[in-house]
């Protein structure tokens, strides 16, 4: 490795050449990516403002981290598989799941309502580093049907302490998996900086496992690109698992309901706001003249858009039907599923009976 | 000696600070618990006066909190380690299942661990998935593992400093619910053995209201509720008597038994699912104890047998006030 962190964009928005890795993206595709980019970020926006006014319970920010979902999510092919955590909604854009079903998640309506197999984008985990090994057993059946598949699995800084992250490691390893182990290493983990969970750079990790790391800017969408683009190439080789860490920041709290006051400097949240994702982005569209104010202005209309469908979306979500409670338990039927639904319906009805509301 | 009016999560907080006072080897340990105070705050303060060496945060890793936590304490410390939420304990379950619960008998009594799980658990706060579940029968199953549950500020304190000195492995469900609920606790004064005797044994039950038409028996968050069912039973002439079990391991089936002698009906309410429950386990005892005693067949209020719903659901899953009284009448109408 020639050098530590590949970056091909700078935060000044100049283009740098990297010797092992290299986008020529078209300026639509460049376009793209910044449009990307700026929707995750106002359906984000507009999730956090939604929480704050009670609609949804929780919502965890991908703020600052839009780069290293985007740019990865754009490497993909629509045959591939991502298995995010639970904070990839720039992801899930990309792969066009409908907002709906991650609103509906953190509002409480559901745990979960897409199908995984429509979008190639599995569910949400939220027990961390459990989908690692998930998204390497998918890649070992994808190599035994021999399909031109490869997948994904994101996870944080934190997860990579998780037992489960490291046998996820080892068997994609063992089995040659069609993996690619995203880690967006965005500093903290709720409260704990990365010092709490490595000693060394996570990325060098990998070679210990038998599998190249890199470490990739992940405030830079070109190099994610570029870098996971090759990492995905590589996996579909059958020469097993690849590992990239992309450096970025969690530039809000952790979700809603955390306070970072309360562990982190304001000061280091400044310095990496210079090196946001999306105005670099920006620079270099304006500087190589690839879009003018007319297309900034109705990209932030298209922006705008997204937040009053988001908006509407969760404004107007009922609330499940109580008995749905008792739905897919199982797939065959269960017994006492079945006596317990019954006898829920009738309680429920028994308050309709009384004229009391329950 | 002073009596204060403190949340259960304060409460917690006292008892941490005055066992971390009280003896040098014990440690706390867990995500988050350090500058933030943990994501409850229940250690709030704590890193910042005992240091980083007693208040750990931890890797991201549960096995490795409670793995730890069993060499930590066959050196002769007593860890004290949080889960942050009930549905997180799980990648720990096999260090607590195969090595924490077992190695006292294994070594034939002579390895000792006294190692403190609090884990706050249960429903009722809004939460997205896995932050509400009621996992305490998967842990009651175990032999070797002491199971408490405090219902109230005093319990919390008192209890947790039981815990903490204990022998054996406790694993201590907080009902996240009742965090912010204010009640007396009477706190010893800082390092004097005056005052710092418990109120009670850490497994016995105590008689949270008296009654004499019907007992509820309830731990942790669901005692509350109970509590409220019985006055709004009196209201129609109805006598309830509640139990705060405490304990899911051992349980107190003495104390159980002499108020089902005295009412003749028991009613056992949890949040856990019904199915393999506390319930069941006490059903079937006090079946067996008091069956020429009892009214009417002893009845459960749970969870069902479905994974815990979304948090919009939740109010329809959780045992409440109307299902309280429902078994209540059901029971009283044998
Ligand atoms: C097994 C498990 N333990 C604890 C938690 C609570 N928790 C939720 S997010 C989080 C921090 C995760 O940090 P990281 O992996 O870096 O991801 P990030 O949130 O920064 O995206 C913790 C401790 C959890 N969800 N699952
Ligand atoms: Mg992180």
């Amino acid at each position: 490795m020639t050098t530590e962190l590949v970056q091909l964009l700078t935060p000044e928005g100049h283009r740098v050449d990297h010797p092992e890795y290299a986008v020529d993206p078209s300026a639509e595709e460049l376009r793209g990516l910044h449009r990307d980019m700026v929707l995750a970020r106002r359906l984000d926006a507009e999730a956090v403002t939604l929480q704050r006014q009670g609609e949804l319970a929780l919502w965890p920010s991908l703020l600052g981290q839009e780069a290293a979902q985007i740019g990865s999510a754009r490497a993909l092919r629509p045959r591939d598989h991502a298995f995010p955590s639970y904070r990839e909604h720039g992801v899930a854009l990309v792969r066009d799941v409908d907002p709906a079903h991650l609103l509906a998640l953190f509002r409480g309506a559901s745990n979960g309502s897409w199908d995984p197999a429509e979008r190639n984008f599995h569910l949400y985990t939220l027990v961390i580093g459990s989908q690692a090994l998930h998204a390497t057993g998918y890649a070992m059946g994808v190599a035994k049907d021999g399909a031109d598949t490869a997948v994904i699995a994101y996870f944080g800084d934190g997860a990579s302490s998780q037992g489960d992250v490291a046998e996820a490691f080892t068997f994609g390893a063992v089995y040659d998996a069609p993996v690619v182990f995203f880690c967006q290493n965005n500093q903290w983990a709720i409260s704990e900086p990365t010092e709490r969970q490595m000693r060394a750079p996570l990325y060098r990790r990998a070679p210990g496992y038998g599998f190249p790391g890199v470490r990739v800017d992940g405030n830079d969408v070109l190099a994610c690109l570029a870098v996971t683009r090759a990492a995905l190439d590589h996996v579909r080789t059958g020469s097993g698992p690849m590992f990239v860490e992309a450096f970025t920041y969690r530039m809000g709290a952790h979700t809603t309901s955390d306070d970072p006051t309360r562990y982190r400097d304001e000061a280091e949240v400044e310095e990496w706001r210079a090196k946001d994702p999306i105005l670099r982005l920006r620079r270099l569209l304006e500087r190589e003249g690839h879009a003018d104010e007319a297309w900034f202005a109705a990209l932030d209309e298209e922006a705008e858009a997204l937040a009053r469908r988001v908006r509407e979306i969760v404004r107007t979500m009922p609330d499940p039907d109580p008995m749905t409670m008792f739905d897919h338990v199982y797939a065959d039927g269960h017994a006492l599923v079945d006596e317990e639904r019954a006898r829920f319906a009738a309680y429920q009805a028994s308050f309709v009976d009384a004229g009391r509301s329950n | 000696m002073v009596t204060k009016s403190l949340p259960v999560a304060k409460a917690l907080n006292e008892a941490l600070r005055a066992a971390l006072e009280a003896d040098p080897k014990v440690l706390l340990m867990g995500e988050d618990i350090g500058k933030l105070g943990g994501v409850f705050r229940v250690t709030d303060g704590l890193q910042k006066d005992f240091g980083e060496s007693r208040v750990m945060d931890s890797p991201l890793a549960e096995s490795g909190i409670v793995g730890t936590a069993i060499g930590l304490a066959l050196r002769g410390y007593r860890p004290v380690v949080e889960i942050q939420f009930d549905g997180f304990v799980f990648p720990a379950y096999d260090q607590i299942v195969t090595q924490l619960a077992k190695m006292h008998a294994r070594s034939q009594g002579k390895v000792r661990l006294p190692v403190v799980i609090r884990i706050p658990y249960g429903g009722g706060i809004g939460a997205v998935e896995h932050h509400s579940e009621s996992p305490e029968a998967l842990f009651a199953h175990v032999a070797g593992l002491r199971i408490v549950s405090p219902s109230t500020s005093s319990d919390a304190y008192w209890m947790l400093r039981q815990a903490i000195r204990s022998d054996d492995p406790v694993i201590f469900f907080e009902p996240k619910r009742r965090y912010w609920d204010k009640g007396e606790v009477t706190l010893p004064d800082s390092g004097s053995a005056a005052g710092d005797a418990p109120p009670g044994e850490l497994h016995e039950a105590r008689v949270a209201r008296a009654g004499t038409d019907l007992t509820l028996a309830a731990y942790g968050p669901m005692v509350k509720v109970c509590l409220q069912a019985a006055v709004a039973a009196e209201e129609e002439g109805k006598s309830i008597e509640v139990l705060d079990l405490r304990s899911m391991s051992p349980i107190d089936f003495d104390t159980i038994q002499t108020s089902v002698e005295k009412t003749g009906r028991l009613v056992v309410v949890h949040e856990a699912p019904v199915f393999y429950g506390a319930g069941a386990e006490i059903a079937a005892r006090i079946t067996e104890r008091s069956f020429h005693h009892l009214e009417a067949p002893v009845l459960r209020v749970g969870g069902y047998h479905a994974p815990y719903p979304p948090a919009r659901l939740e109010e329809e899953y959780l045992p409440g006030l109307d299902r309280v009284l429902d078994a209540v009448d059901r029971s009283l109408a044998y």
